[in-house]
């Protein structure tokens, strides 16, 4: 506990300790929290199909991915662009080992084995590619993922005994088990939400336990970490193993929604879209990529008809999505949770006054 | 104030639904490739469907139809992505959909899942959508890019004399098909094609293509399209290359030849073949060449309509036509609608168009070579018209399918 305490030195307060146990889980003392996990949960008693998938459910999948880039970037400090690079591999594994029109590529294994094998090829290719950037830092770990971002969906577009080249895998056979078919709408929906809470509250959990303290003591002072007796290296691959795991469970999320995978879904423009779901969002807390997938969904879903609806040329909603994320840089660095943090500080200065109480994570 | 606010959406909503009432719509959802490198034949493509709502109506008996376009980027997962957004959101009961080759079979595949609805291909023409495993509410009536080949092979060997040829193509499923068609008739005929390279689509730097060409062969194949045609072309005569070239149907076509800048005459005398040819004579296609250049003002459109805006007007007319042949009714799975589309004959502007049992098009081609008109324009003269090309070809079934399922190597180059 002191290794935080070393990094975070104005969070020291008094009253810290009799208020340790509430903030293990911060969530659940909180009337909004509950609320919006209920509407989560009946959310299909609210929303018709096309708002429950396309909105909802994408939602949660893209959060989830964004949510893996959010912990390597706000627990550990490395902005991996790769992460949906995983999660699209991930969805490849799934093509590849299951069922699909592409019968010479797939092998059709039943979805119980196609699916755990994805995930851990998923996972291990992500370490590795974790084990290569951790050698960086800053830009050049931006870079390294990046690289193995854009080499991948290259290697994709052009690898069909694999792959399945531009035209990639079709019609991907989706679970069906105890008489439910595990794609139809409400079925699925379920599952999205029951895997983006799993990896939220593993997010939550792992940023408390020793192992989450330790990556943000390396993310603040890695010599002193290493002074200290840490493997710092050590740390940082592990992460990018936990959030590979993360992301795949999102790649898998993706291809069972679209029943397809091909190149343009692992796109280097993909890629920079979870960094802006992530950065729109948040990346101080895991709640901040749902967040900023949440506002990306909506803006690419509805741009086009607010345009046209306003009378402008409906070709240039690129560009409303732009100055969306523009505007939400610009007036928060931290993102939408910065702006509410901020907005919920100044409504407590109004009462007493406390210094300048922020802490990470 | 929430109750006042309330009452005046459920006033509201009962008005609207009224007014929906009045006039029963039919809800066509539309798309095209308008972003990414196929963008200008997209655009294009939107023309001739507007082209052909502007002849027929939009009428239906009483019914109106309203068409919603969404957009694509020739990727599958695009096509997808915009297929089920015109469904879940906007709630279309017939598609007509997609350009690109590579979305065709993607969507195809997705007909597959909603059997409930109707699909008509919009433009795209790889062989496996129609040719392996066809989705029974899935009709094309455009042909596929090896029947858009026919006759060029044999045109170059005999006519030209070209007996060694080498292949540029972008790697997807649509070229695939062309390439398919050229070296099926070439090398059936005597000819040898001894380099094929595939490039990404949306490849922006050809240097080391260009490097890589061979120079001992008589003429080269490209197979571009779009933006990534231009690219090649620029970037071509900059390399100072001198070689006969043969086009493919997306190659030598308006949205190439009336592209901007001097890179475009490298393509004169260029041979070629097509499901149209600018210069045809016939008093149909002149109609609809002038229906199509009345529509839009100059500066927003090409002189001469693309393979595109062609594709998109015929399909878009046969599900007009057929719409009105069953009464716009809708029923039982649109049994009607299906039965008036399997049906359907069309007098189309590039040649008559019927349906084959996998409901894929039997229609005209046309050998064509890039002539300049004299005024800077490029347009592609008819050599010769090939009427009934099927989709195998002119084979027979059984010798046609051991060929294989065109892709990078398929077929090889020999006498089937």
């Amino acid at each position: 506990m002191s290794l935080v305490q070393g990094a975070h030195p104005q969070t020291t307060q008094p009253a810290e300790g009799a208020r340790a146990a509430l903030l293990a889980w911060p969530e659940f003392n909180k009337p909004a929290v509950w609320l919006v996990a209920v509407i989560l949960l009946i959310m299909p008693f609210i929303a018709s199909g096309f708002f429950l998938i396309e909105i909802f459910a994408t939602t949660l999948i893209l959060g989830t991915i964004a949510l893996s880039l959010m912990f390597l970037a706000g627990y550990g400090g490395m902005v991996s662009l790769m992460q949906l690079t995983i999660a699209g591999f991930a969805a490849y594994m799934v093509a590849v080992f299951g069922m699909s029109a592409n019968t010479n590529i797939s092998l059709g294994w039943p979805w119980w084995l196609a699916t755990p094998m994805a995930l851990v090829l998923a996972t291990a290719f992500g370490t590795l590619g974790g084990a290569l950037a951790v050698r960086t830092e800053g830009i050049y770990t931006i870079m390294i993922t990046l690289a193995i971002g854009a080499a991948f969906y290259y290697f994709t577009n052009q690898n069909w005994a694999i792959f399945g080249g531009h035209t990639g895998i079709n019609t991907i056979a989706t679970p069906k088990f105890w008489g439910v078919d595990w794609r139809s709408d409400i079925p699925y929906y379920y599952v999205t939400l029951g895997v983006a809470a799993f990896c939220y509250f593993a997010v939550q959990y792992v940023s408390r336990a020793p192992f989450g303290l330790a990556l943000q003591g390396v993310r603040d002072n890695p010599r002193r970490m290493a002074a200290l007796g840490f493997n710092v290296n050590a740390h940082r691959v592990a992460a990018y193993a936990f959030a590979s795991f993360i992301a795949a469970l999102g790649g898998v999320l993706q291809v069972w929604n679209y029943r397809q995978i091909s190149p343009g879904s692992v796109s280097v423009g993909a890629c920079i879209d979870i960094l802006i779901i992530a950065v729109v969002g948040g990346i101080t807390r895991p709640i901040g990529p749902f967040i900023g997938a949440f506002i990306f969904v909506i803006l690419r879903t509805f741009a086009l008809d607010l345009l046209v609806k306003f009378g402008l040329d409906g070709n240039r909603f690129r560009l409303l999505i732009g100055l969306g994320f523009l505007a939400i840089v610009f007036w928060s660095s931290d993102g939408v949770i910065g702006l509410w943090e901020r907005w919920r500080r100044r409504a407590t200065a109004t009462d007493k006054r406390p210094g300048g109480g922020h802490g990470h994570g | 104030m929430f109750k006042s606010c309330a009452g005046l959406v459920a006033l509201s909503s009962l008005l609207l639904s009224g007014a929906a009432i009045a006039q029963e719509k039919i809800k066509v959802g539309v798309t095209a490739t308008l972003e990414g490198t196929y963008t200008v034949l997209g655009e294009d493509g939107i023309r001739g469907h507007q082209t052909a709502i502007n002849t027929l109506g939009k009428k239906v008996g009483d019914k109106e139809i309203e068409f919603i376009v969404a957009s694509t980027d020739a990727t599958p997962d695009s096509a997808i992505r915009a297929v089920r957004k015109l469904i879940e959101q906007d709630k279309v009961q017939i598609l007509l959909s997609p350009l690109s080759g590579d979305e065709g079979i993607a969507v195809k595949n997705f007909a597959k899942t909603r059997p409930e609805l109707t699909f008509v291909n919009a433009a795209s023409g790889a062989q496996e959508t129609t040719y392996v495993d066809p989705a029974p509410n899935f009709y094309r009536y455009n042909m596929d890019g090896a029947q858009w080949q026919v006759g060029l092979g044999k045109y170059a060997y005999e006519t030209k004399g070209y007996k060694k040829i080498a292949t540029v193509g972008d790697d997807y499923s649509f070229i695939y098909t062309q390439v398919f068609g050229l070296v099926l008739e070439f090398c059936g005929a005597g000819g040898q094609v001894t380099n094929r390279q595939w490039v990404p689509l949306g490849t922006k730097d050809f240097a080391s293509v260009i490097a890589a060409l061979p120079d001992d062969v008589d003429a080269i194949y490209l197979g571009l399209g779009g933006a990534d045609a231009v690219n090649f072309l620029n970037q071509y005569q900059q390399a100072g290359g001198k070689a006969h070239l043969m086009g493919g149907s997306i190659m030598v076509d308006q949205t190439i030849l009336s592209a901007k800048g001097n890179a475009k005459n490298a393509l004169i005398g260029t041979i070629a073949a097509s499901g149209q040819a600018d210069t045809w004579e016939d008093p149909g296609w002149q109609k609809f060449v002038k229906a199509y250049q009345d529509a839009f003002p100059p500066n927003k459109r090409f002189p001469s309509p693309s393979l595109l805006a062609t594709n998109y007007y015929n399909s878009t007319m046969a599900l007009i036509l057929a719409l009105r042949q069953a009464n716009g009714d809708l029923s039982n799975n649109q049994a009607k609608l299906r039965e008036a589309l399997a049906k359907i004959e069309l007098d189309a502007p590039n040649g008559k168009i019927k349906l084959d049992s996998n409901r894929q098009a039997i229609g005209t081609n046309f050998v064509t070579e890039v002539v300049d008109d004299g005024k800077g324009a490029l347009f592609s003269k008819v050599v010769k018209v090939i009427p009934n090309v099927n989709q195998t070809l002119g084979y027979d079934p059984a010798v046609f399918a051991k060929i294989g399922v065109p892709s990078r190597t398929v077929p090889e180059c020999k006498k089937y």
